[in-house]
């Protein structure tokens, strides 16, 4: 009998002719049923009715998050509202949110896109599945959801919040995936272990599958070893689907994107030209089947690779790298161009300091200075004034170094960083007030 | 030697009033309490009866607290009296990190010091007839 999962491990000659008819609906779809698209392509000389090959799709002009706003709330819509099941928003931080909508077969899609997750850990009917990503307009607590539900999984919608009884349902109810934010997973375990308990033997989790935000190896090596499980990293986004556009397997040495489901390329942020195979850079993400807003060269802002080569698990479908932070989160100081994941990389170095950081942007006498707070670890021996000292002077060094651009490093007090419930806040920028 | 606590602590209004707070709550008597200031924090250290319940019961009011071991010596208190300790370890090339002195009875005074080579400077510091508090 077919199972779903069988697409996992398709010849790629298989997936790309999948592709290829995807994309071809696709952008017809768009152009004739959204006036947006009609607009972009006319203007911009593109026919819709002339891709023959993956490659031409290169010739279509890129769909922007501005193009997303400016198109709030429904003109994005490429079916009438009738066929529409559900809808969701990313928060609008930066202003107006941008809205996705989901037929019944998108909504299919997506959760067999999350469940891929759990049958990339060999999970299914056996798993109990803790969600505690936020539900609501958010994709993540639904996402992970009909993910759960479509892998087989007894679902548990917790949603956000309330730390002591994610930790009583966690301890009673045998969970075995756990899906958040890395963050709050850690805060998660930090709580437990403060309340006395050891989450290696008081949870029963072998995998989490976190994402919504970018977390380096070396959090994920210590959330492994406080809660002994897995942890996977999902990447999805609200303007193209949700989490599960691409999931972590076993190895963890990459993303298999669902190729079934989104056609991915690299471009160059400046140039918009698509990269080859393996350089880093933006990724472009267009939608192959969906239904209510599809998508179609949408650039995600988020900088990550293909990884050549085919992964040791034996699924087919390509990996795209672990995010290298995002083409607006980069930081600009001073005139150089900095990720937080590099920053990240150079802590990592130093078993004296915990993962929790954060950067501190503000202005005097117009100049930047960033201001580094990192929290010392338990076996940090900080008695000398001068200890703390050489750390701070040897942080900044190598940063300098790795940076080209110099910061200043605080040791502060443990916990003196907040942990959020939700996204950690890691970079507080006050530059705008000139001190 | 003795343990002394040490504790890493911010230059936020009322840390060190939670600290001291936390440390009664345990029932913990201090002997003496110092700071080591900079601009941006301050290094508290502390001689107290219970070091290690000191210790676990300011990690539990979330500070991040570690005993260091230090040498405690008994000078008497009378002009010159810490002039002839120091003089000895300074012979002996010993390198004092720290040190400050506390009384903790009429005619004694006890001095804290950290020493670079902790085994070296308790045998000069016997050899040269001082008392070593416990
Ligand atoms: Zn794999």
């Amino acid at each position: 009998m077919k199972k779903p999962q069988d697409i996992l491990t398709a010849p790629h000659e298989e997936l790309e002719a999948i592709q290829l008819e995807g994309i071809k609906k696709t952008v017809i779809k768009c152009y004739e049923n959204v006036p947006f698209y009609h607009k972009l392509y006319d203007e911009a000389g593109f026919d819709p009715y002339a891709i023959e090959s993956l490659d031409d799709l290169a010739k279509a002009p890129f769909t922007t998050k501005q193009d997303l706003r400016d198109n709030y709330p429904f003109k994005m819509f490429a079916v009438p509202q009738e066929d529409v099941r559900e809808i969701h928003m990313s928060s609008g931080t930066t202003g107006i949110a941008t809205v996705g909508g989901y037929t019944e077969h998108d909504l299919d899609i997506w959760g067999d896109c999350f469940a891929r997750g759990v049958w990339y850990a060999d999970g299914g009917p056996k798993d109990v599945m803790h969600v505690c990503y936020g539900y609501g307009l958010f994709t993540g607590g639904l996402g992970a959801h009909y993910g759960g539900v479509k892998a087989g999984c007894t679902t548990i919608p917790m949603s956000a919040g309330n730390t002591e009884r994610q930790i009583r349902v966690l301890r009673e109810m045998g969970s075995t995936i756990l899906c958040c934010t890395p963050s709050y997973a850690m805060y998660l375990a930090d709580t437990a272990i403060a309340m006395g308990l050891d989450p290696k033997k008081d949870f029963h989790l072998r995998v989490g599958i976190h994402g919504a935000e970018a977390f380096s190896d070396n959090f994920r090596a210590e959330l492994e070893k406080k809660l002994g499980y897995k942890v996977l990293d999902v990447y999805g986004l609200t303007e193209t689907m949700g989490p599960g556009v691409a999931i972590e397997c076993m190895e963890q040495n990459g993303l298999h994107l669902a190729e079934d489901h989104f056609y991915a390329e690299i471009i160059d942020p400046k140039t918009g030209e698509v990269l080859p195979e393996g350089e880093w850079g933006e990724l472009v993400l267009t939608t192959i089947d969906r239904e209510a807003t599809p998508v179609v060269r949408y650039r995600t802002r988020d900088i990550t690779r293909i990884i050549p080569g085919e992964c040791a698990c034996g699924r087919t479908h390509r990996r795209i790298d672990r995010l290298h932070g995002r083409t607006d989160d980069m930081l600009i100081i001073r005139g150089v161009n900095v990720f937080p994941s590099q920053i990240e990389d150079v802590m990592k170095t130093f078993p004296q300091v915990s993962s929790w950081y954060q950067i501190e942007l503000t202005r005097r006498n117009h100049l930047d200075v960033v201001t580094l707070k990192v929290e010392p670890n338990p076996d940090f021996d900080f008695d000398e004034v001068r200890a703390i000292e050489q750390l701070q002077r040897d942080i900044s060094d190598r940063l300098k170094s790795a940076l080209s651009v110099g910061l200043r490093v605080r040791i502060v007090e443990p916990k003196s960083i907040p942990r959020s419930e939700g996204k950690a806040v890691r970079v507080i920028d006050s530059r705008g007030d000139d001190q | 030697m003795i343990k002394q606590v040490t504790v890493f602590l911010e230059n936020t209004k009322g840390r060190l009033a939670a600290l001291t707070r936390a440390l009664a709550d345990a029932n913990v008597n201090m002997e003496a309490l110092t700071i080591a200031e900079t601009s941006d924090y301050g290094l508290v250290r502390i001689i107290c009866d219970k070091p290690v319940e000191a210790v676990a019961a300011l990690d539990g009011a979330g500070f991040r607290a570690i005993t260091t071991e230090v040498i405690a010596v008994v000078v008497p208190n009378r002009p010159g009296g810490l002039a002839d300790l120091l003089e000895k370890l300074d012979a002996l090339d010993l390198n004092i990190e720290y040190g400050y002195c506390f009384s903790a009875k009429a005619g004694e005074a006890v001095d804290v010091l950290k020493v670079s080579d902790p085994t070296r400077a308790v045998k000069a510091i016997e050899d040269a007839g001082f008392e070593l508090a416990k």
